[in-house]
């Protein structure tokens, strides 16, 4: 079966040892965890953390059979590609000097990135977009040496109207009694 | 009204209906343990391990259906009590354990006795909990008896520090849990079940594979009442023996790794399989390729995460067995298998488990069989983990609902002695049997000790093979007969512990004298002992090698 890239997006308690209990989940399954992106979400005291996993459609299956069985995790849904914005923030510190500064200003423009430091030998790039975008500036800046670099991973949604693959998500009739 | 968090403990287990609690004390635990004389309805039975502690828990759940509890101290007492709750997650048995911590400062110092009982038992748990105000007790052991008790059950920690038990907090029992992020059950969808009862109508060779969701369930009507209405035969998995009373007509016996050969070879040729409360485990498909070749598959199961996990199913009907069952029986229609039941037969009549033989060493298959006799099949059986405990499976005849207890999925010897105290203490009335290999009772024989002080009427049937058989064994099949590390040259006088611990002590090394030295150590009021001493190098028939297929199925040799 073919291995492809999967987002999952997860609504969870807001709980200590909720991540920990989700990584050892992914550990002991032996599953691929691509990225995970986790922060709050717009419901008071749930988290919202977005999965990028490898696998193949078994094994996807299996991660969102196993997510939902934990008792922190309210609701998992598979977001298809074509209905999906998903977009990552990075940070990358490249070499650069007065000579370089022009060149590096005009290729982070033309990527709508910003500069937002700049030291005498090099500067920070701040970049958002899909993973493709975020890689090809990376790539292009590597030719002027990149020192550091920091990614949040993929953080997802499901294009107004169109509708999540859901399984199962807040259902009223899973609710406990 | 306020309490300590200590009382708090002790009045949720009574709400809850608890009625005894296995444990050891030690520093941490102290406070709750101090408080349990005001609480006379709770019984606490001293163990002599932790572990026995935990197996003794799962031993009484599995025989009442209730949740059974545990106490262990920090540090040694819970790590001690691991094995046990990985046994009860693997079985799928509802247990609620409860740690002493260190006190709250000086958790994540290494205190002395410190252990990170939350972080060991999170990958060996339904859930877990480090309680950390007496405030949150009552509601914490709410919603640990009902996540251990609801869905599929299983083992939930919950671990307290000292002074979370000295703590006063004010005590009110909720209710009901607020757990929205916990997912119990859903109903089974009519359209699968329409396809189900559709696939059975279709079906000329179908079999039932019941498994340890029939006794979970306690569905024992409904697969009967579906195995007659459609002449379905029934196979029992490892852990489901004992969801069909194996002296009825379509009853098939047990598949797999030692299931008997013509329980393999009927799922070999099956053009339907039901999985009733199972989870397809590797033990009975082998190789997952060759398992079940013309078969549709039904899947009924409790926890979606097992479906389509190790096979595809053409019907998957998730949620509740018992409920399921009841949906399903209605729209199955009555039918009839003349033929199939005849190939059956068949096979199990070309495919004896066993040859007659006479003359030689006392063989264990005759003990379980003088067993089966004394007992009318009527006994709560626990084992091992090794020969005797597929020589109790294949050659005791079950005819008695729920009456096996075996640690199936993590396979933990030493499960015998403090399961069958469990089991006693759940089931005073009946007898119970512990089948135990001379191996795994030598890991946790000193719980006779708690036998006798409770006078806990447990009898044990050792099968003294002087081996580690199961693994010799494997040694004399796949390593030239090369026994490493599994002969017992020094193994103790059995019968003279026995009457070192206080108990009725027997050896048995003849045929004729099994059945009279069973009969008294039933006659006998408390628990009592019996040393068989077996044939040393008998194998278990058949062998399917791990992970191989059907055609590799060996038998016995001639
Ligand atoms: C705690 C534990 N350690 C090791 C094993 C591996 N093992 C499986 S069967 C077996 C032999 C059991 O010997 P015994 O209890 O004498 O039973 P027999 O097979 O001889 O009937 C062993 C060592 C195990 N299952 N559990
Ligand atoms: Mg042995």
């Amino acid at each position: 079966m073919p291995l492809n890239e999967s987002t999952i997006v997860a609504m969870v308690r807001d709980r200590p040892g909720v991540l920990n209990r989700i990584s050892s989940m992914f550990r002991r399954r032996n599953f691929n965890i691509v990225s995970l992106a986790v922060g709050q979400s717009e419901q008071p005291g749930m988290s919202r953390m977005a999965f990028v996993v490898n696998g193949d459609d078994a094994t996807v299956e299996q991660v969102i059979k196993q997510l939902r069985k934990l008792i922190d995790v309210a609701s998992v849904s598979l977001i298809q590609e074509d209905t999906m914005i998903s977009r990552e923030l990075a940070l990358i510190r490249v070499n650069g000097t007065a000579s370089t500064r022009g060149e590096i200003s005009q290729i982070v423009d033309i990527y709508r990135a910003h500069i937002v430091d700049i030291a005498p030998d090099s500067l920070i790039v701040e970049v958002t977009g899909d993973e493709d975008k975020v890689q090809s500036l990376k790539n292009l800046l590597n030719t002027f040496g990149i020192t550091e670099m920091i990614r949040t991973g993929r953080v997802a949604m499901v294009r107004g109207m169109a509708h999540v693959h859901s399984n199962n998500s807040g259902n009223p009739a899973n609710r406990a009694a | 009204m306020k309490l300590t968090g200590g009382q708090i403990v002790c009045e949720s287990l009574i709400k809850e209906g608890v009625e005894v609690i296995f444990g050891i004390p030690g520093g941490a635990i102290l406070p709750l343990y101090q408080d349990l004389p005001r609480y006379p309805q709770l019984r606490h039975i001293l163990m002599r391990h932790e572990q026995g502690a935990a197996h003794a828990a799962d031993g009484y759940a599995r025989t009442t259906g209730k949740v059974g509890v545990a106490f262990g101290t920090s540090g040694p007492g819970a790590t001690n009590l691991v094995t046990g709750i990985a046994a009860a997650q693997m079985d799928s048995v509802p247990t609620v354990f409860i740690t002493g911590q260190v006190a709250r400062a000086a958790i994540g110092k290494d205190a002395f006795q410190e252990t990170d009982v939350t972080g060991i038992t999170l990958p060996i748990t339904k859930h877990n909990y480090l309680v950390m105000n007496a405030s949150e007790v009552a509601e914490t052991i709410k919603e640990a008896f009902y996540i251990a008790s609801t869905g599929r059950p299983g083992p939930v920690l919950v671990d307290i520090p000292k002074d979370v038990f000295t703590e006063e907090a004010e005590f009110s029992y909720p209710e009901s849990v607020n757990l929205p992020s916990y997912h119990l059950p859903q109903e089974a969808d009519p359209r699968e079940i329409q396809a189900a009862a559709r696939l059975i109508k279709e079906a000329r060779k179908p079999l039932i594979l019941a498994g340890h969701g029939v006794v979970i369930s306690r569905a024992f009507e409904e697969l009967m009442q579906l195995a007659e209405k459609a002449q379905i035969p029934v196979i029992t998995t490892l852990l489901g023996i004992s969801s069909f009373p194996e002296d009825h007509p379509l009853s098939v016996g047990m598949p797999g790794m030692h299931g008997m050969a013509h329980a393999s070879l009927a799922i070999d040729e099956a053009d339907l399989l039901l999985g009733l409360g199972m989870r397809f485990d590797d033990r009975i498909t082998g190789d997952l390729n060759s398992f079940a070749p013309n078969a549709k598959i039904i899947h009924a199961e409790v926890d979606p995460s097992e479906v389509h996990k190790n096979v595809r199913a053409t019907a998957p009907l998730i949620g509740d067995l018992k409920k399921t069952l009841r949906k399903l029986i209605p729209v199955v229609e009555p039918k009839s298998h003349e033929e199939w039941s005849q190939r059956i037969a068949e096979l199990r009549m070309e495919h004896p488990l066993m040859r007659p033989r006479t003359g030689g060493a006392l063989l264990p298959q005759y003990v379980m069989q003088a067993l089966s006799k004394a007992t009318n099949g009527n006994a709560v059986i626990v084992t091992g983990v090794g020969q005797h405990q597929m020589w109790a499976a294949q050659h005791y005849t079950f005819t008695q609902q729920n009456s096996w207890v075996t640690s199936g999925g993590l396979g933990a010897m030493g499960f015998e002695v403090p399961a069958a105290l469990g089991a006693q203490v759940g089931r005073p009335g009946s007898v119970v049997w512990s089948v135990a290999g001379d191996g795994g009772f030598q890991m946790t024989m000193s719980e006779l000790a708690t036998l006798a002080e409770n006078n806990i009427p447990v009898k044990f049937a050792i099968m003294n093979n002087g081996y580690l058989g199961m693994v010799r064994q494997w040694q004399d099949i796949f390593y030239e007969k090369s026994y490493v590390a599994t002969h017992y040259t020094h193994n103790p006088d059995f019968v003279k512990l026995a009457h070192a611990f206080g108990i009725h002590g027997d050896r048995v090394t003849k045929e004729e004298e099994a059945l009279p030295a069973i009969r008294a150590a039933m006659e006998h009021p408390g628990p009592a002992l019996i040393d068989f001493v077996v044939a040393e190098e008998e194998n278990v028939y058949p062998m399917i090698p791990a992970g191989g297929a059907v055609a590799e199925l060996m038998e016995e040799p001639v």
